[in-house]
């Protein structure tokens, strides 16, 4: 199941220009994604997590180096190419939600399926359940300021998990939410993984998070420090 | 997608409220301005039709030549039949022949010698024949300061200014020097009835006004005069018609060879009046061009704010995979819709406070003392079809072009410094 590469990493070098220097954030990342990972990146504030993150959802480009995922190199996509990319097969999950304030859950969620162009009996059925998926099928036409943090969150998962896509990319999911909320999207993200066979990765320095993934790729100032993985019994844990 | 954002719009009221009230209070000075504008031009313009030129004015070919001068000398004659034909070619017009005139007024004492004597000039019109407007039109009754309108043959009017200078009182008789229409000279009493003041420094300096009859008769103009005033029956000038009218008049009865054949000019074809016309025409013009760029930068200030609050929207969209193209359309799209919107509100208010104004008038007579150019002493302003949509040209230019110029901010923005500010 996790034999099938579904992002590839070479020599991949990330730098941000500050002023006449530039300040290399990535360096040299080699590294292989297989289909139905639960991996996270690991490290303290200013590893690169995000940066690495943000070039795997085509949100930024490679300096150096390559990034192919799901076939398409980051770095020479157009940026209507990109767009395609993430509409087609990327969903997002952010540390702070990002749902759009005035939109309905249903709507939130209906979005990644209205840029599909999928039919309206079509997008009813999805976004219903995925919002099952993530228990929140009572609060369809709440607003988010209506919701606490903990549902904020399962709906941005929702969102993300809409139209099945290959690869969820998680940045800091946890870090609003408390123990038992951050538990609860855990377990509903380890079990679309498992049942959607989705791939997940999560850019995360929370212990929380590190307990469910399956492979650790420890990040520090830039590079790869270690790469472990982990072989648990489902069973075990829950 | 279409109702996707049409939700957004209408439920996230600092995107649609604030924006639409913006163009509408923009708008709404915008058509204010104009109908304003177009009101205090258009009065003065009145103003000047109805004391001098007419919306149209027929003289002799010579006299038009010389209009400057008051050549009474070159004034038409046959009057009643030319007047009569013009009545009958154009029913909807009123006509009215006038005589202007320079002389000396000079006042006698007991004795019949001179005890005081100024220059004057001198307007003959129709006041006494019943049905007249000529009273109305020139405001007489109002205007009046001492005295009454001359009620029957031999009264005259002097302006106030003029008979405290030459200390002529109500009911004294004064002699009226001048040349007659073949150029000799005469002398003619007549009774002052009363005095006016008008507030137009040019028609209070040294005026005498009497019927035209009396006129004829003191300068042997039998049925002649000067000028003969056309209006439009609507009361308002409008400029291509007047010049319309004139060619086709010009055409029909102006002959070359003959000095004293009729000629129809209107009242931008005389003098200084051209410009004048010419100017409130491009006024507008000017208005509507600076309200767009002003607004444009307002609306543009407050679309760089809107899209700062947006970056989180915008950002989530192109996350998931919108594209930048289609979210910068779909922002144009929206400000349309908001131009649009605010300019109907805003031209709806623009025409009210218009309307109040053409109404009621602003009394501005305080402010126009010692204004030497005819000026109407209350504003009014004027709806005319233009402020109808005139609004909208900034309305939705300066929506949409503020929406663009802070758009391309975003669109070029790098997505994931989107992020950046949007994780902060
Ligand atoms: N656009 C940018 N311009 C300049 N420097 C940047 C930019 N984005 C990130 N950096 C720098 O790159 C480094 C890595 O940033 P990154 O956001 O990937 O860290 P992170 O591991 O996600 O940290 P955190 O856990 O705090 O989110 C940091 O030192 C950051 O200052
Ligand atoms: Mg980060």
């Amino acid at each position: 199941m996790e034999n099938q590469s579904i992002i590839t990493i070479e020599n991949l070098v990330k730098r941000f220009p500050m002023g006449k220097d530039s300040f290399t954030a990535l360096k040299n990342i080699n590294l292989k994604f297989g289909t139905g990972e639960f991996t996270g990146l690991i490290g303290p504030s200013g590893s690169g997590k995000t940066t690495l993150l943000n070039i795997l959802g085509s949100l930024d480009v490679p300096t150096e180096g390559k990034a192919y995922v799901l076939g398409k190199s980051i770095g020479s996509l157009t940026t209507k190419e990109a767009a395609h990319l993430r509409k087609e097969s990327l969903g997002f999950i952010f540390q702070s939600y990002n749902l759009l304030q005035v939109h309905t859950v249903f709507e939130n969620v209906e979005f990644p399926l209205l840029l599909l162009k999928y039919a309206k009996s079509v997008r009813h059925k999805m976004v219903m359940d995925a919002l099952e998926w993530v228990g929140l099928t009572e609060k369809v036409h709440s607003k988010p300021p209506q919701l606490s943090g903990g549902e904020c969150q399962r709906v941005a998962i929702a969102r993300a998990m809409v139209k099945k896509p290959s690869l969820v990319l998680a940045d800091e999911p946890t870090a609003n939410l408390d123990a038992a909320n951050s538990h609860h999207i855990l377990k509903t993200m380890e079990t679309l993984n498992r049942e959607l066979n989705t791939t997940f990765i999560f850019a995360t320095h929370d212990e929380k998070v590190i307990s469910y993934l399956r492979r650790k790729i420890y990040l520090l100032d830039g590079r790869v420090d270690k790469d472990e993985i982990i072989r648990i019994n489902q069973n075990e844990r829950s | 997608m279409i109702l996707f954002l049409i939700k957004g719009l209408w439920r996230d009221r600092s995107r649609s409220l604030m924006p639409v009230l913006v163009v509408a209070i923009g708008v709404m000075l915008t058509v204010w301005m104009h109908a304003y504008i177009t009101g205090f031009m258009g009065d003065t313009i009145e103003m000047n039709a109805k004391f001098s030129n007419g919306h149209v004015k027929v003289m002799s070919k010579a006299y038009a030549e010389n209009m400057d001068l008051l050549p009474i000398d070159l004034a038409l004659t046959d009057v009643s039949k030319l007047q009569a034909t013009l009545k009958m070619n154009n029913p909807d017009m009123e006509w009215a022949a006038r005589i202007q005139f320079g002389g000396l007024i000079d006042v006698p004492d007991e004795k019949g010698e001179t005890r005081s004597q100024g220059p004057s000039i001198g307007f003959g019109i129709d006041l006494l024949s019943p049905g007249s407007k000529e009273a109305e039109r020139m405001n007489i009754t109002n205007s009046i300061v001492r005295g009454k309108l001359p009620a029957q043959a031999g009264e005259v009017l002097l302006s106030e200014h003029f008979a405290r200078k030459l200390e002529a009182e109500i009911g004294e008789a004064v002699t009226l020097i001048s040349t007659d229409m073949n150029g000799s000279m005469i002398m003619y009493n007549f009774i002052v009835s009363g005095t006016v003041s008008f507030g137009v420094e040019i028609m209070d300096r040294g005026s005498v006004i009497a019927d035209i009859e009396d006129v004829r008769m003191a300068l042997n103009m039998h049925d002649a005069a000067g000028e003969i005033l056309g209006f439009f029956g609507e009361g308002f000038y409008e400029n291509g018609r007047a010049m319309q009218m004139a060619d086709a008049f010009n055409a029909a009865n102006t002959q070359s060879e003959d000095e004293f054949s009729p000629v129809m000019k209107s009242l931008s074809q005389q003098g200084s009046m051209g410009q004048y016309v010419m100017m409130a025409e491009v006024w507008s013009l000017y208005i509507s061009l600076i309200f767009v760029f002003a607004m444009s930068l307002v609306l543009w200030n407050a679309g760089l704010l809107g899209g700062l609050r947006r970056y989180g929207e915008i950002g989530i969209r192109l996350a998931m995979g919108e594209e930048k193209g289609h979210v910068y359309r779909s922002m144009i799209y929206e400000s349309v819709f908001i131009g649009i919107a605010g300019s109907i509100v805003g031209t709806a208010l623009g025409l009210f406070l218009a309307w109040l104004i053409q109404t009621y008038g602003i009394d501005i007579s305080g402010m126009m003392e010692g204004a030497s150019m005819m000026m109407p002493t209350v504003i009014r302003a004027r709806i005319t079809p233009v402020d109808f949509y005139i609004g909208f040209i900034p309305g939705l230019i300066s929506t949409v072009i503020g929406t663009m110029l802070s758009g391309i901010g975003i669109y070029k923005r790098q997505t994931a410094r989107l992020f950046k500010e949007l994780e902060a």
